[in-house]
């Protein structure tokens, strides 16, 4: 009997809690913004819709595009997106990977096209001369510069501290528990061009080179550096939104002359400005895609992307709320890009 | 009792004397030695330098690159597969994350979801792990990253299904079959301790960019656990029991069937909750390879030094974490009375409560297809004129930028000071000893302490790992990532004991450490690397530290459950006689789970290793650092496998010493007990 009464109670307890969460669950549905996914309230737009006025350019398909993993270049497929999203009508896969990664794309097909790319000349070397499967576009206007850098504070502090010569004078205040008694020169991610030990070697210098091995210990380290006013020499470059934050002061060493870094084991000068540089899949070069056309078109300068960058890294806007305001407040620079799309 | 006790002690101690004097006189005579022979030999390889080895994997790595289009091997095999993985999480990203059919949104919204998994962990858990996941998947929805979390969900999934799917036969097998379990170990240590940075790149060659290379690659490292705790399970079914079920006729598959693997059930429920938390230890690796999910945020965030966001997204995955463990943990122990059988009456009862709960989820299921406000978690709610804001997220994230911040400025000094400390009094000392003794000094030495710690097996295993470390051209780097993590694993064991005890000795304390601990153990090390960089410099301590984060979690776990374990009538015999808790702790239960302090040992020092590569890319240089370097530029990628290699032998080499010596400790402790 007591079992019985029990498990019966039991379930018509269930029961009622069941009908009871399903009435209220619909009554607050259907209350408050009862909107059906898919209907016209719908802030997503259809998939594949091709309804709005731009209906002409409908050959666009899909393009895929490198994002490499620094904010400079994320403001690059910022732009570049926004306008193939939304003029081109394209469908545009941002693909989140490193620059390797991004140029064995090439060979899979499934990266289209990298759009900010910093030297690389054994990438180059398999995928553009021996297998043939990748392009170069030639520049995207970006000048890169790569170098020795201290925080302002120092060069504030020690004017003459960026001249090289000077820099032995210095030597003892750099001395970390990483630098085994010399300076310490810090490196960041290792997938940069750096001469930096040859360097040191060749000019006499009485410092180490210490591994960071990532981009945001290297920034963190600036940061820190110029926060506690810390002393602190670091291997940086531009263009980078953190320069914004903080403005580093590059150290001069001797000047880049035509030729003074062709043994790499000798290096004793600067290291060259870089032109970057945008490359494409072969497949997609013969595609007649118009994000192509985009691609081949894109140029830009240093300051630009640096707004780009800003808006993103700053002011943590969108990509494409970063993006719209830029595309908008320059359409002279974004009608020369769209040029033949 | 406790006489016994306290002669074990006596003997055990008057062993570790023994052994001690010999470890002693080792150490005294290579530093003797160090101070004639220093700098010679030293085998040395300058950061940005190869050698052949290294060159030859580089021409293998880029030939599989420029032919895998006509390979048959590719046409017929990693395409297949590539396609089949990638159906697998599309399928359930369609459920849960990514617009599907046509819709704007995923089959099943957030309202859905949440019933779901409500409703399971009640049937497979309980009630308070059921309210745990609805409170849980509630709080990821307000965090504001619903979306990229189910992506993570979703991939998780993908990758715990195939490796059950896969791993539950193989553990079976290497539970009946001695020969295949020793074929499979090896394998199975390599997969747990090679670095996914190393095949991180060759594997998009393989299974190209995206979901399907994420989910390969958390397989790779996510099907251990199952397979070695399956295995497990069902080699300590009692051999009484199996003689009793053959006796009564059963064949071998019948006592498989009905015996073996009923009695595993818990155990291998066990396994299945480790591969579920190693799964989700790779949603931030997964994310350089464009797999979706919680990853990529917290590494787009941290590109602009973004910490507030990147904690925000790594909450998310402490989180769901900790659900699916108390969650799997409730269904272990649920397995264990569902062994037992229960009575009608609760079961009938449950029968009506769980038609009730699958109508009401299936009606829930329905309207998150159905209504967008069911669908894509909303960030306010208005009700009448009134606006109710449901974001939690923006509050977390200036909270934790804010706290950051201060951290970074008003710490800095003393961590400074505790980082110069342990590197010229610890990190220096020892790293110059291993790396600046002759190759032929450190390697003897070595051999030496394992011959007395482990013996003779553990010494033959301690010169082939050697021998083969020589050969991978990276000695020295080699030398400096051992010095480092012999370093952690002291301070993981010196946390270990500290707080293990604390904890073994106090439930309360357990209650409040022990999800502190997970957290530490699923938050990818990634989000804290920053506010670490920021204390303690770009440096080898701070890759040191973030491995001691991860490692001495599990070291703290063990620990407890070891000390816990310590018989209670022991503890209250020791008590009677007047011992203090001073004495109690370090002449009673310190002594009683020595086997237990070695396991945390053991595995302290192989979470450490796991931790080698993150350090590297916070300053720890050495072998992480070559890894790192080979990720990001072809030209070092042969020498960042050599790396990944140098450190499986290292994690093979410190692993069975360790096991050697715990056996003998247990061995030990057994004969007196």
């Amino acid at each position: 009997m007591g079992r019985f009464t029990s498990s019966s109670c039991g379930r018509s307890a269930v029961r009622r809690l069941s009908v009871v969460a399903v009435a209220v669950s619909m009554a607050v549905l259907a209350g408050c913004g009862g909107a059906k996914v898919g209907g016209t309230s719908s802030t997503t737009a259809n998939a594949g819709g091709t309804s709005s006025g731009t209906a002409k350019k409908t050959s666009c398909g899909t393009f895929n595009l490198a994002d490499n993993p620094w904010v400079g270049y994320e403001a690059d497929v910022a732009v570049i997106q926004y306008l193939a999203k939304n003029k081109l009508n394209c469908t545009v896969a941002v693909k989140h990977i490193t620059e390797q990664v991004s140029w064995q794309g090439f060979s899979t097909g499934q990266v289209d096209a990298i759009v900010e790319n910093w030297g690389h000349d054994d990438l180059k070397k398999q995928y553009i001369d021996n297998t043939h499967v990748a392009q170069d576009l030639g520049s995207n206007g970006l000048k890169g510069v790569i170098g020795w850098y201290v925080p302002p504070w120092m060069a504030t502090a020690y004017p003459d501290i960026t001249d090289w010569k000077n820099l032995n004078k210095y030597a003892d205040m750099f001395k970390t528990s990483e630098s085994g008694g010399k300076g310490q020169l810090l490196d960041g991610d290792p997938s940069y061009v750096t001469n930096d030990a040859a360097l040191v070697k060749n000019l006499n210098l009485n410092f180490k080179v210490v591994q960071g091995g990532s981009e945001t210990a290297l920034i963190q380290s600036f940061r820190t550096a110029q926060q506690n006013k810390k002393p602190l020499l670091a291997y940086f470059y531009s263009p980078q939104w953190f320069l914004n934050e903080v403005p580093l002061v590059k150290v001069n060493l001797p000047a880049y002359t035509a030729g003074c870094d062709s043994n790499a084991a000798k290096v004793a000068c600067d290291y060259p400005a870089y032109v970057l540089n945008k490359v494409v899949s072969t497949k997609f070069a013969n595609s007649g895609s118009p994000a192509f056309a985009l691609v081949k078109n894109f140029f830009w300068t240093n300051e630009d992307q640096n707004v780009v960058a800003k808006y993103i890294a700053v002011d943590k806007m969108s990509d494409e709320a970063a993006a719209k305001k830029w595309v908008d407040a320059n359409p002279a620079k974004v009608n020369t890009w769209l040029n033949g799309t | 009792m406790s006489a016994v006790s306290a002669l074990a002690g006596v003997q055990w101690r008057s062993v570790r004397l023994n052994r001690g004097t010999m470890v002693a006189c080792v150490l005294a005579g290579w530093v003797l030695l160090f101070g004639f022979v220093r700098g010679h030999d030293t085998l040395s390889l300058a950061s940005a330098d190869v050698n052949g080895l290294h060159t030859r994997l580089n021409d293998l790595n880029a030939s599989v690159g420029a032919n895998r289009n006509s390979n048959p091997l590719f046409v017929y095999f990693f395409n297949e597969i590539q396609v089949g993985a990638t159906h697998l999480v599309t399928a359930f990203q369609a459920l849960l994350s990514q617009p599907a059919n046509g819709r704007p949104l995923p089959l099943i919204g957030w309202l859905g979801v949440v019933a779901i998994a409500t409703l399971l962990s009640w049937v497979f858990g309980n009630v308070k792990v059921a309210l745990l996941a609805l409170v849980g998947f509630l709080f990821i929805g307000l965090q504001g990253v619903w979306q990229p979390a189910m992506d993570t969900l979703a991939l998780t999934i993908a990758a715990v299904f195939i490796s059950l799917l896969i791993g539950i036969p193989l553990g079976i097998w290497a539970g009946l079959s001695d020969p295949f379990h020793r074929v499979l170990t090896p394998l199975l240590d390599f997969m747990q301790t090679m670095p996914t940075f190393v095949y991180l790149a060759p594997l998009t060659l393989l299974f190209l960019i995206g979901p399907a290379t994420g989910l390969i690659a958390t397989l790779i490292y996510a099907l251990p656990p199952v397979i070695r705790i399956t295995a497990h399970g069902i080699r300590t079914v009692p051999i009484g029991t199996l003689e009793a079920s053959r006796s009564l006729g059963s064949t071998r598959s019948q006592a498989l069937v009905k015996v073996m693997l009923p009695m595993a059930r818990r155990t291998i429920v066990i396994g299945i909750n480790q591969t579920i938390m190693a799964a989700l230890s790779m949603v931030t690796i997964a994310a350089l390879v464009a797999a979706p999910g919680l990853g990529q945020t917290v590494v787009q965030s941290l590109e602009s030094q973004d910490v507030g966001t990147a904690f925000n997204a790594g909450l998310a995955i402490v989180i769901i974490a900790i659900v699916l463990d108390r969650v799997t943990t409730a269904a272990s122990a649920r397995a264990d009375v569902n062994g037992r059988g229960r009575s009608g009456n609760v079961g009938r009862f449950r029968r009506a409560a769980l038609i009730g709960g699958t109508v009401v989820t299936a009606v829930l299921v329905y309207l998150s297809y159905t209504y967008e406000l069911a669908a894509s978690f909303p960030d306010h709610l208005t009700i009448g004129s009134r606006r109710f804001g449901l974001d939690l997220g923006s509050s977390i994230i200036r909270a934790s930028t804010s706290a950051t911040n201060w951290a970074q400025r008003d710490l800095h000094s003393i961590t400074d000071a505790i980082k110069n400390t342990v590197t010229y009094q610890g990190i220096n000392p020892l790293q110059t000893l291993l790396d600046s003794s002759p190759w032929w000094l450190t390697f003897a030495a070595i051999v030496l302490l394992a011959l007395i710690i482990g013996g003779v097996r553990a010494a033959a295993v301690a010169v082939l790992c050697l021998s083969l470390i020589i050969a991978t051209g990276l000695w020295q780097d080699s030398m400096d990532t051992l010095a480092a993590t012999l370093l952690a694993t002291v301070l993981v064991m010196v946390l270990g004991v500290l707080v293990g005890v604390w904890m073994g000795r106090s439930k309360r304390a357990d209650q409040v450490i022990r999800p502190l601990l997970d957290a530490a153990q699923v938050m990818p090390s990634f989000v804290y690397l920053v506010p670490f960089v920021a204390l303690f410099a770009a440096s080898r301590f701070t890759g040191v530290i973030a491995a001691v984060v991860y490692a001495a979690p599990v070291a703290i776990k063990i620990v407890a459950d070891g000390i816990a374990g310590v018989s209670p009538t022991t503890v209250e015999a020791a008590r009677a006689a007047g011992s203090n808790t001073w004495q109690i702790i370090t002449k009673v239960q310190l002594p009683m789970s020595i086997r237990t302090l070695a396991l945390a040992t053991n595995q302290g020092l192989i979470y450490v290793l796991a931790m080698v590569v993150v350090a590297g890319l916070v300053g720890g240089g050495a072998l992480g650092y070559d890894v790192v370097a080979g990720f990001s530029q072809s030209s070092l990628f042969g020498k960042g496998l050599a790396a990944g290699v140098a450190i499986v032998l290292l994690g093979i080499l410190l692993d069975r010493i360790t096991q050697a010596a715990a056996r003998r400790a247990d061995a030990s402790t057994h004969t007196y007990r």
